[in-house]
C-alpha cells in the first residue's frame, strides 16, 4: 500500500485562546507504529481525538484509511479502534460480556460476536478472568480489556491515547507485547505517551509535538543521533554552578539544565559541534570550575525530548523518572 | 446507516443495563425495597399525624404521590450513569464507532423502563396491603400506570441528558441530591391547601404534583387539588409535562452525547 493510512494536512484546532494544533502535517504508512510524544498540552490527545472523529478540526484535513474524518466520519469509524487513558468498559458486567456487547455494536451477528470475544480473550490471556465482573479486575487487567475492546472490529488503524499511564511495570509490558503483536499483523498504530521508554520500545517512528506543531519526526535511533551527545557535569558542594552553566552553554550551544540539589548540570551538545571530553575538562578548568565528575554519553529519548521541547529537566517528574527506566 | 442499525444498537445498549442488574441482585432488591420503605415511613409514621381535607384515608392519598416520586427517582441514577460514561471514556469509545446515538440512549431508557415496571408493581402491591385501592376500574388504572411509566421514561432522559452534560460523576452525584427537595416541593405528601399561596403555586406547577394528582383522579383516590391550572387538569398537565421534558431532554442528551469531552 503506497497511500498512508493516516494523512494529516495543515490541521489546526483552537480551544478558546489556546492553539492545540497549529498547522500539523503527518503521514503514517500502513503497519507502522507511530509514537506521538510531547509535553502536556502539546496537542497529542487533540490529534487523536480528531482522527477518531470525536472532535472537528478548525482548519486543515485529516484522512484515515483514505476517508476524511469530517466528511466521511462513518467510514472512518468502521475502520478504527480507540483505547484511551481510562478503562472505558462497564464495571458491572463481565469482561466477556463487555466484548460481546461491543461486537454487537460493531454489528457483528450474535454468533460472530461471541466467537470474536472468545478468540480475543484467549489471545490476550484474559480467559481466566473472562467471566468475572470487571469491577474485580486489577488496573492492568482493565486496561488490557480496554485495549482488546478496541480490536473487536479488526481495525486497520488503532489509536492509543496514553495506553499505559498509571500502570505498574508488569502491566505496561503486557500492553506493549499486545501492541507489538498487532503491529506485526499489519495494524497501523498511533500511540501517544508520556513515557519515552515506551515510545522507544514500541514505535518505529517518533513524532515530537510542541505547542501543536511537529518539532521532530524520525526513527528513535536517528532522533537520538541527531541531537548530539549528552554532557553531564557533577560539581562538589559549594561550587559555582552558574559559572559551570555558562561554560557548558558556550560549548554545547544548548541550554544546560541545572539540578542545584545534586550539583549536577546536563546539556545536549549540538551535533554540528562535536565535543571531546578533554576540551570540556580544559574549559571548565580555565573557568575555575573543578568538577567531581564529567561524562559524555549517548542521549536517551528523554534527552531528545528535553532538548527539542526546551523543557527544564526535573520540571516534569514523569519525564525525568520514567525516562530513566529505559 | 445509523438509522438502520438503531434497533440493534438499542438492543445491545439495553442488554448492558439489564446485565448489570442480573449481576447485582442487590441493586434490583434495593430498587424494589426503597418504595416499600417509603410506604412504611410516609404512610405510617407521617400518616399517623395527617388527615386529608375532604375526607379519605391518608395512605390512599399518599400512594399516587409515592408512585410519582418513585418515577422521579430515576433522575439520579441516570444522571450518575451518564456522567460516569462521559467521564470514563465510554461515550468516547461509542462515538468513535459507527453506532446510532439515539439508538444507544433509547436502549438504555427502555431497559430502565423494564426495571421501573417491576418497581411499580412492587410499590402497588405494598400499597394494596397498606389499604390503597383502585376505585375507578381497570381502564383508568392502567392509564395511570401508563402515565407513571411515561413520566419515569421522561425522568430517565432528563437524568441522562444532565449527566452527559456534566460529565463528572461526583458533580452529578451532588447535584442529583437536589431531586429529593424537588420531590418534596409537591402535593405528593401533603395537600397544597395549607401552604403559603406562593409555595402552593410552585408546588402545583411541579410536574410531580401533576402526575400525583393525575394518579389520584384515575385511581379514584382522595385528593384535595389546589386552584392552579395543572391541579385542576392533572392528566392533561402530566401529559404536557412529559411531552415537554422529553422534547427538551432527548435532543439535549443526544447532543451532549455527540459533543461530550469536546
Amino acid at each position: 500500500m503506497s497511500d498512508p493510512v493516516i494523512a494529516v494536512r495543515g490541521l489546526s484546532k483552537r480551544f478558546g485562546a489556546t492553539a492545540a494544533l497549529d498547522g500539523l502535517e503527518l503521514d503514517v504508512p500502513e503497519g507502522a507504529v507511530c509514537g506521538l510524544l510531547g509535553p502536556n498540552g502539546a496537542g497529542k490527545s487533540t490529534l487523536v481525538r480528531i482522527l477518531a472523529t470525536l472532535v472537528r478540526p478548525d482548519r486543515g484535513t485529516a484522512r484515515v484509511c483514505g476517508h476524511d474524518v469530517v466528511k466521511d466520519a462513518a467510514a472512518v469509524r468502521r475502520r478504527i479502534g480507540l483505547a484511551g487513558q481510562y478503562a472505558a468498559v462497564e464495571e458491572g458486567i463481565t469482561g466477556r460480556e463487555n466484548l460481546e456487547l461491543l461486537g454487537r455494536l460493531h454489528h457483528l451477528g450474535a454468533t460472530e460476536a461471541r466467537a470474536r470475544a472468545a478468540g480475543l480473550l484467549e489471545r490476550y490471556r484474559l480467559t481466566e478472568a473472562a467471566d468475572r465482573l470487571v469491577r474485580g479486575y486489577s488496573g492492568g487487567m482493565r486496561r488490557r480489556l480496554d485495549l482488546v475492546a478496541s480490536l473487536i472490529a479488526r481495525p486497520r488503524a488503532l489509536f492509543l491515547d496514553e495506553p499505559t499511564t498509571g500502570l505498574d511495570p508488569r502491566s505496561r509490558r503486557e500492553i506493549w507485547s499486545a501492541v507489538k503483536e498487532l503491529a506485526q499483523q499489519g495494524t497501523t498504530v498511533l500511540l501517544t505517551t508520556q513515557y519515552l521508554d515506551e515510545a522507544d520500545r514500541l514505535a518505529d517512528r517518533i513524532v515530537l509535538l510542541d505547542r501543536g506543531r511537529t518539532v521532530a519526526d524520525d526513527t528513535p535511533a536517528r532522533l537520538k543521533a541527531a541531537i548530539g551527545t549528552l554532557v553531564e557535569v557533577v560539581l562538589p558542594e559549594g561550587a559555582d554552578l552558574e559559572r559551570a552553566r555558562a561554560v557548558l552553554a558556550a560549548l554545547t550551544g544548548g541550554h544546560p539544565a541545572v539540578d542545584p540539589g545534586q550539583g549536577r548540570l546536563s546539556a545536549v551538545s549540538d551535533p554540528a559541534r562535536p565535543l571531546a571530553l578533554p576540551r570540556l575538562v580544559r574549559e571548565l578548568d580555565a573557568a575555575g570550575v573543578t568538577a567531581s565528575d564529567v561524562a559524555l554519553r549517548t542521549p536517551s529519548l528523554d534527552d531528545v525530548f528535553l532538548a527539542l521541547t526546551g523543557a527544564e529537566r526535573g520540571r516534569s517528574g514523569a519525564v525525568e523518572d520514567l525516562g530513566r527506566v529505559a | 446507516m445509523s438509522v438502520l442499525t438503531m434497533p440493534v444498537d438499542a438492543a445491545a445498549s439495553a442488554r448492558r443495563i439489564l446485565l448489570v442488574y442480573r449481576h447485582s441482585p442487590g441493586l434490583l432488591a434495593a430498587s424494589l425495597l426503597v418504595p416499600v420503605a417509603m410506604v412504611g415511613v410516609f404512610g405510617y409514621v407521617f400518616g399517623s399525624a395527617m388527615s386529608v381535607p375532604g375526607g379519605g384515608g391518608y395512605r390512599e392519598f399518599l400512594m399516587p404521590g409515592l408512585f410519582a416520586l418513585v418515577a422521579l427517582n430515576a433522575v439520579m441514577p441516570a444522571m450518575v450513569g451518564g456522567a460516569r460514561d462521559a467521564g470514563q471514556g465510554v461515550t468516547d469509545r461509542l462515538r468513535s464507532m459507527s453506532v446510532s446515538r439515539l439508538g444507544l440512549l433509547t436502549g438504555q431508557a427502555l431497559a430502565d423502563l423494564l426495571v421501573a415496571a417491576a418497581v411499580l408493581v412492587s410499590t402497588a402491591l405494598v400499597g394494596l396491603a397498606a389499604g390503597w385501592r383502585v376505585r375507578h376500574g381497570l381502564g383508568p388504572a392502567l392509564g395511570a400506570f401508563g402515565l407513571l411509566l411515561l413520566f419515569r421514561f421522561a425522568c430517565g432522559w432528563v437524568g441522562t441528558a444532565l449527566g452527559l452534560l456534566l460529565g463528572k460523576e461526583e458533580t452529578a452525584g451532588q447535584l442529583g441530591a437536589l431531586v429529593i427537595p424537588f420531590g418534596m416541593l409537591t402535593s405528593a405528601f401533603v395537600p397544597t391547601g395549607g401552604m403559603p399561596g406562593w409555595l402552593a403555586a410552585v408546588a402545583e406547577w411541579n410536574p410531580v404534583s401533576a402526575v400525583a394528582e393525575a394518579g389520584r383522579q384515575l385511581f379514584g383516590n382522595p385528593s384535595a387539588p389546589g386552584g392552579a391550572w395543572p391541579a385542576q387538569h392533572p392528566v392533561a398537565a402530566a401529559l404536557g409535562w412529559c411531552a415537554l421534558l422529553l422534547g427538551l431532554a432527548v435532543p439535549l442528551a443526544v447532543r451532549s452525547f455527540a459533543r461530550s469531552g469536546r
